[in-house]
């Protein structure tokens, strides 16, 4: 599918080769498919030990004592630690409370928390002297649900709570809860011809990123530690590691090493605080790898959320007032359980005009795994549930579920529930027309081909299940409304730090950031924003570490829009210091110095009419400009915490999807055909790797669709921690993914860019299980859809 | 115990290995090679893959004893000129990547506009560059495995289907990419090399 282009007013820089709008390469791709690129798990030191990390088998107990003699005693172990070794007072960390034991400080509350520490000269001597380490038990009742947290006899999980929302909850065991009421949901309920409800259910979902949580601790002789480490923010994670320490922030020197994959699971701490602290007990340099069993334990989850929807609607189609409830279970300790209920409260009524809400959400706390970021972060669960209703409206309506969308579809100037207006565009009609528009996949493939029908492309594949019989095609849709960046009030901003200086007879932009590269390209759009400003082509990124300002974290769908932001933003210091420097060396020899609009392009200073003035070479001969700059969006405000009224959201992001399935109705096994996808990103300023975001975060949703959850027992334990319990799709699992880029220009935003790493994630699970109705008539009201749920046995 | 192999074209030899150890520790922690990726070491997302004797294996489920006088191919083979790895100091002992090596990805002045990185001149094989091109790489973490498994594929089968690419890639999971541009990357590579060959009148 074409880029689809569009007139805007943004200024759009210089036209430099490899500037922004183009699909240049990954700057580090060369060493990706060489396999030297250095992840945090690769890192090596002379003398290195390795750290294990026990864990608590109980979701909730009192531990009696630990005895750490045995395995102290093993030859190889160096050291083993507990709660008691910890430097400081400081025991506890946290995104948004600081809640969270480093080691367990007397009780565990989930299955999986880290209660000792161990480092050894080989890791399976630390595996071995780890399982020697004695701990007495004392199991505690468990809360695993709104019942059990809220009942009168529950045990509270965080008592004396002094968190900033600890006034404010109706229950202790609540993290937080948002109300938003607009309008009159009661008196709109009057005019509704029809109502439809329905009670939802959205499984918990693991980030499942490829590369464990790792990382490497080295002991600096100033007693200070330099860390190694896979991350999306480096500074949150310092501002949480020093104080455990007891080291002033400038002696933790934190430097990004290669990242494999994040999607919200590397935004609370995991190894971090571990390795430092016994890389500072052993004077040695120490480094943690998980595997794969312990980082389903080692990170938060997806909230996993019941929601209960009622929605209105006149018979003409117009929606009259929706009224919902979303419990999410934040799990044991709080990460970012407030922001995403923030989430989920103000985009719950989706990207409709609905002007008379009632909206509640909440995050409890329970034993069951922490949960907190993930991609779609609160939108996700969301979408699945309004979307549902959607179709069930335009059912009852006698609608095509299409029409009937577009017919509430918010717009530019529509009024959130929040009150907030939604100040650029928001195409929502179009990209369901666009996604609607695109050619169907052929129909029964394995009657028009014949002999040469390929079973693999039948639900089963290759098991060889059916060739056709009981197969049933279905088609879905669905849409979703994504903030973008941080919210209500937060100081969200970004650093950057860019040189420009000649070297070897070329200008070259060196371009220092902490923006974490957790694989989204940030690195590439860095040297194309670089080159499009300045009008250099060799442009350097600078490794991500703490000796800048902060970038804030790779979330949100805001890196682009922020760190990218910041880069213009000192780019454009940077080249007004240049022009300066031209004006003072070259001024007298053209007027257009003084009286023309410059830029700077292919290596010149040149008007704005094209005409070159000097070659930044000559301009630079002797001069280095060095800028460091911080830049913020635009500020937003908190939800009134009665109301939920408030600018909260910087910008919003749209996405459309079309899903085409085929299931086999006797054995319950679904093949989704092709998944369509239209989707605003405002600018694309690097096309190629748009359209990976948009097909990645597509598949993450068809994963929560048909296949990921992790099972959590009614006792709080994880029952599937591996991926052969756990599912993500293969490729065989994921069908061919078109993908419509609109691009509508945001005035608020870099370039009129909009943030777009989630969106995609949001409306694909919707899809995906509306196609699956359609293919079989059933309510399904949960996701993931399972076998059984569609064969109902 | 000793190991003794052949990784790369180059005979390796490893000391002190432990039996419990796998091939892919062996090639990441001891032999300086770890391109070969950790990220389940349970066998089912195939980041480990290397090829023994030919075959694509998962290393992570291979006892290092059982690569003894075997040949094994990694990531880090697939090039013409790979760098080589096992160079003096690191061959039988403890060898990883250093921090200064870890820093290498900074992309270098002289790289041309598209920023690509290298430290030293590199020839990467039809594959690699193809992954680079068609944007097959995101984080890159199940690059090393999916290039391996794509290159045997192309070894056998010059000009696979999409149904074969998806067959024979489907022991290897991607979280970031969706597969749409590894299916690219893995077309690209065959289109190019189907087009040298028309070339050559071969």
């Amino acid at each position: 599918m074409g880029v689809t282009r569009t007139p805007t007013n943004i200024t759009q820089g210089s036209q430099t080769k490899g500037g922004i709008g183009e699909s240049t390469l990954r700057p580090d791709g060369t060493l990706k498919v060489t396999g030297e690129f250095a992840y945090s798990s690769d890192l090596w030191h002379e003398d290195m030990l390795w750290g294990f990390t026990l864990r608590s088998p109980h979701p909730h107990a009192r531990i009696k004592s630990i005895d750490t003699s045995e395995a102290l005693a093993q030859a190889g172990v160096y050291a083993v630690l507990t709660h008691d070794d910890l430097p400081t007072e400081h025991t506890k960390y946290g995104l948004e409370y600081t809640d969270t034991p480093v080691l367990a400080d007397g009780v565990v509350r989930h299955h999986g928390e880290p209660v000792a520490l161990v480092a050894a000269d080989h890791p399976e001597t630390a595996r071995r002297a780890a399982a020697k380490i004695k701990v007495d038990y004392e199991p505690l009742p468990v809360v695993h649900d709104e019942a059990s947290a809220l009942a009168d006899d529950a045990p509270i999980l965080h008592p004396g709570r002094d968190d900033h929302h600890a006034g404010q909850v109706p229950h202790p065991n609540i993290v937080h809860r948002q109300p938003i009421i607009r309008g009159n949901a009661e008196e709109a309920a009057q005019r509704a011809d029809v109502i439809v409800s329905g009670e939802y259910e959205v499984g918990m979902q693991d980030q499942a990123f490829l590369g464990p949580e790792s990382g490497l601790a080295v002991p600096g002789e100033d007693g200070g530690v330099d860390l190694y480490v896979a991350t999306q923010w480096l500074h949150s994670d310092l501002r949480q590691i020093a104080p455990v320490l007891g080291l002033p922030e400038e002696k933790v020197r934190m430097t990004l090493s290669g990242v494999g994959g994040a999607f919200g699971g590397r935004e609370d701490l995991s190894m971090q605080i571990h390795a430092c602290l016994l890389a500072l007990r052993t004077g040695k340099p120490v480094k943690i790898v998980y595997n794969r069993f312990e980082s389903f334990f080692g990170h938060v989850h997806r909230h996993p959320a019941k929601l209960w929807y009622e929605h209105g609607a006149t018979k003409d189609g117009k929606i009259t007032h929706m009224k919902c409830r979303i419990v999410l279970d934040g799990g044991a300790y709080a990460s970012a359980s407030p922001a995403v209920v923030g989430n989920a409260s103000s985009l719950s009524v989706g990207p409709y005009v609905i002007d008379d809400v009632e909206i509640e959400a909440v995050a409890l706390y329970t034993n069951n795994p922490p949960c907190g970021a993930m991609r779609g972060f609160g939108a996700v669960q969301a979408c699945f549930a309004y979307e549902s209703q959607m179709d069930k409206l335009a059912e009852k309506l006698g609608m095509d579920p299409v029409e009937f969308r577009q017919k509430n579809a918010m717009s530019q100037g529509t009024i959130m529930p929040t009150g907030q207006v939604v100040d650029s565009p928001a195409p929502v009609a179009e990209l369901l027309r666009r996604v609607k528009a695109m050619p169907l996949p052929p129909e029964k493939q394995w009657e028009a081909a014949g002999d040469a029908a390929d079973v693999r492309a039948l639900p089963g594949g290759l098991s060889n299940t059916t060739h056709g019989e009981g197969v049933v095609r279905g088609i879905g849709y669905a849409v979703g409304i994504k903030n973008v960046g941080f919210s209500e009030g937060f100081d969200d901003y970004s650093t950057a730090r860019v040189q420009l200086q000649v070297i070897n007879g070329e200008p070259v932009a060196t371009v220092h950031t902490a923006m974490a590269e957790v694989g989204q390209g940030g690195v590439t759009v860095h040297a194309q924003i670089a080159r499009t400003e300045l009008g250099v082509t060799q442009v350097v990124i600078h490794p991500a570490d703490t000796q800048v300002g902060s970038a804030g974290s790779t979330s949100a769908s805001r890196q682009t829009y922020m760190t990218g932001g910041a880069v213009k933003n000192t780019c454009e210091a940077v080249r007004e210091k240049v022009l300066e420097i031209g004006r003072r060396k070259f001024g007298t020899y053209h007027p257009a110095w003084a009286t023309a609009e410059l830029l700077l392009e292919s290596g010149k200073v040149v008007t704005d009419g094209g005409e070159p003035l000097a070659d930044l070479v000559d301009v630079l001969e002797g001069e280095t400009v060095d800028i460091e700059l911080e830049w913020r969006h635009r500020p937003t405000e908190a939800f009134d915490l009665v109301t939920g009224q408030g600018f909260g959201h910087v910008q919003y992001s749209f996405a459309a999807h079309r899903a085409v399935v085929e299931v086999d109705t006797e054995l319950g096994l679904v093949k989704v055909i092709e998944l369509a996808c239209a989707q605003d990103v405002g600018k694309a300023l690097n096309p190629l790797s748009v359209k990976g975001q948009i097909q990645g975060g597509t598949t993450q949703g068809l994963g929560l669709a048909v296949m990921e959850e992790i099972i959590v027992s009614k006792d709080s334990k994880v029952r599937n921690p591996s991926f052969t319990d756990y599912l993500i799709p293969t490729i065989l699992d994921t069908p061919t993914i078109p993908v419509d880029v609109l691009e509508l220009a945001d005035e608020h935003a870099p370039y009129g860019l909009r943030g777009i790493g989630e969106a995609p994630t949001l409306s694909s699970t919707p899809a995906v299980v509306s196609a699956i109705r359609a293919a079989t008539g059933l309510a399904l009201n949960r996701v993931p859809v399972r076998p059984e749920h569609i064969t109902g046995t | 115990m000793r190991l003794t192999f052949n990784v790369n074209g180059r005979q390796q030899e490893a000391d002190d290995v432990w039996e419990g150890e796998s091939l892919l520790y062996v090639l990441r922690e001891r032999l300086g090679l770890p391109g070969s990726k950790n990220a389940c070491e349970q066998g089912e997302c195939g980041s480990c893959t290397v090829r023994l004797d030919g075959v694509p294996v998962c290393s992570c489920l291979v006892a290092a004893g059982q690569a003894q006088d075997r040949d094994i191919v990694t990531v880090e083979g697939l090039a013409d000129q790979a760098k080589k790895r096992a160079a003096a100091g690191c061959a039988g002992g403890a060898c990883g990547t250093t921090l200064d090596e870890a820093k290498q990805w900074e992309s270098k002045p002289a790289d041309g506009q598209s920023g690509e990185a290298s430290t030293s001149p590199l020839t990467l094989s039809p594959i690699q560059q193809a992954f680079i091109d068609a944007g097959a790489v995101q984080c890159g973490f199940c690059t090393p495995g999916l290039l391996v498994a794509a290159d045997e594929l192309l070894e056998r089968n010059d000009s696979p289907s999409d149904a074969d690419i998806r067959e024979a890639l489907s022991g290897n999971l991607c979280r970031c990419t969706g597969y749409e541009k590894i299916l690219d990357a893995v077309r690209l590579a065959a289109a190019r090399a189907g087009a040298e060959t028309a070339g050559t009148g071969a």
